[in-house]
């Protein structure tokens, strides 16, 4: 169902390319930060403490579900988690470590479109719920960091991906899909209550 | 009996992370057949299909977030509720090793998370007598995304404009969806609670999030409200994964209780497609026909939790 192959680390010529309503799929490496993640990014610059590096990388919503196997760490469920309480870390991340894409569901504010558009930066939808599907585009866990401080959801979990698919839903011309179902749906709801 | 009672509650908790409820996946390919295909809406649906049907064949949970355990027990006369509370508590546990589900339990003061799926308040349980000798548990996995959704008005309203009508009603339901979006992950079921008290009415939203999608409130106001409001939910375009598309909610479900006459709550609770309901007659065997489910729309099922 995929369209446009996306490898990481992304290039901004890539990034700018894609527009709302494309599919990809991603391969390569991803990194899950959520809540506690997200503030630790911002709170200050942490590039020296990081095992990874997240220029040209995509971050993911998400808190996986795995179990311990004798060949290590596998991840049994990682669907996307609800974007919207990464909201006011994310413009400061996605600034200071470079990210080029991020994972998510439900969309981000449009406030956070200016910041995408300067800095080439989008925002993919993947299918909330989808654990198990998504799980079977995840390779290998590559490293788990900060899983004892932050508990397993809210690790930062490095995952080697294949053909991981999304959407397009924010992009770096100032378009959202988000943005454009929120202001139907109001429209409709006015309808509604006119009528 | 505690340990087999935890065994079969395990298998419960394993069967409902895998498997979607049947009546749900039929109304999924339902509304999957009437977006356009290759839309986005369309393609979330496809993959939701197709993220259900790895889940049951690989018996892998098809959310990596296996909720917030909700049980509503129905307790025949002369059972130990402290024994039945711990049996619970350890069959959660159990399955949290062994499905294995993830850890949904942390402490909000430290944000420390033991591990185990369990602490003080998790798993919720509710419980009520049993209309017969048996012991009867309704088990809901209920999605951290659809909870947060959620929300409770008190009426009138100033921001919907909402008084104290029916006609309120709806529009608060409305108002609760288009501000939820595609957060809640769509199409939703959507349970609303009017009336009651502003404890109560929460769990009487919950409660609506059992009965079964083609379930029909047995007061013909009611009905015809779930039927009139699940008509304009879908009209709104808001759409699978909030994508857009025609199918926002695949149920509408209402239940009532009388209010204080200074009083007048209505709550909407929102469980996600993975609506991972389902139950656990104990000991095991047929159900007497015509008996209640635990998620009774009418005041009733309202007693002490």
């Amino acid at each position: 169902m995929s369209d446009i192959d996306l490898a990481t680390p992304l290039s901004e010529e890539v990034v700018r390319r894609l527009r709302v309503g494309d599919l990809v799929a991603v391969t390569g490496t991803v990194v899950t930060a959520r809540d506690r993640a997200h503030a630790y990014l911002a709170a200050s610059d942490v590039r020296g403490e990081l095992p990874f590096d997240l220029a040209g990388g995509i971050l993911y919503h998400c808190g996986p579900l795995a179990r311990r196997t004798s060949g290590g760490l596998e991840v049994v469920s990682a669907g996307p988690t609800t974007s919207a309480r990464m909201a006011a870390y994310e413009a400061a991340v996605v600034e200071r470590y470079g990210v080029r894409a991020v994972i998510g569901k439900g969309g981000l504010p449009e406030d956070l479109l200016d910041g995408f558009a300067r800095l080439g930066c989008v925002y993919l939808s993947a299918f909330g719920g989808c654990g198990a599907l998504y799980a079977r585009h995840i390779r290998r866990v590559l490293q788990v960091f900060k899983e004892a401080e932050f508990g397993g959801p809210e690790a930062f979990w490095v995952l080697e991906v294949e053909r991981f698919p999304a959407i397009v839903s924010m992009d770096t011309h100032g378009g959202s899909l988000h943005g454009e179902v929120r202001e139907r749906s109001r429209e409709a709801l006015r309808n509604l209550a006119a009528g | 009996m505690d340990e087999e009672l935890a065994g079969a509650l395990v298998e419960l908790f394993r069967r409902l992370a895998t498997e979607l409820p049947a009546d749900i996946e039929r109304a999924l390919e339902a509304a999957r057949d009437v977006e356009p295909a290759g839309s986005p809406g369309g393609l979330a649906l496809e993959a939701i299909l197709e993220d259900i049907r790895i889940a049951r064949r690989d018996r892998a949970p098809m959310c990596q977030d296996t909720g917030l355990p909700l049980f509503f027990l129905q307790v025949p006369r002369g059972m130990d509720l402290s024994r039945l509370r711990e049996a619970v508590t350890a069959a959660t546990r159990q399955a949290v090793a062994e499905v294995p589900l993830r850890s949904n339990a942390v402490d909000p003061l430290t944000g420390r998370n033991p591990g185990d799926g369990v602490g003080p308040g998790i798993p919720v349980l509710h419980f009520e007598p049993s209309p017969d000798d048996r012991l009867h548990i309704d088990l809901l996995m209920k999605g951290g995304g659809s909870e947060n959704i959620g929300r409770l008005y008190s009426l009138p309203d100033r921001e919907t404009g909402a008084g104290r009508d029916i006609a309120s009603v709806r529009a608060v339901v409305l108002d609760a969806v288009v501000k939820a979006q595609g957060l809640g992950c769509p199409p939703t079921i959507i349970g609303v609670g009017v009336g009651g008290s502003r404890d109560g009415v929460i769990t009487l939203a919950k409660r609506q999030l059992l009965r079964p999608l083609a379930d029909r409130s047995a007061n013909p106001d009611v009905a015809a409200l779930e039927a009139e409001l699940l008509r304009e939910v879908n009209g709104l375009g808001i759409g699978p994964a909030g994508l857009g598309g025609k199918t926002t909610a695949l149920a509408v479900k209402v239940g009532v209780a009388y209010r204080h006459p200074a009083s007048f709550f209505v709550d909407v609770s929102f469980c996600c497609w993975a609506c991972r309901r389902g139950r656990l007659d104990w000991p095991p065997g047929p159900t007497d026909a015509g008996r209640g489910r635990a998620g009774t729309e009418s005041a009733e099922a309202e007693v002490a939790t």
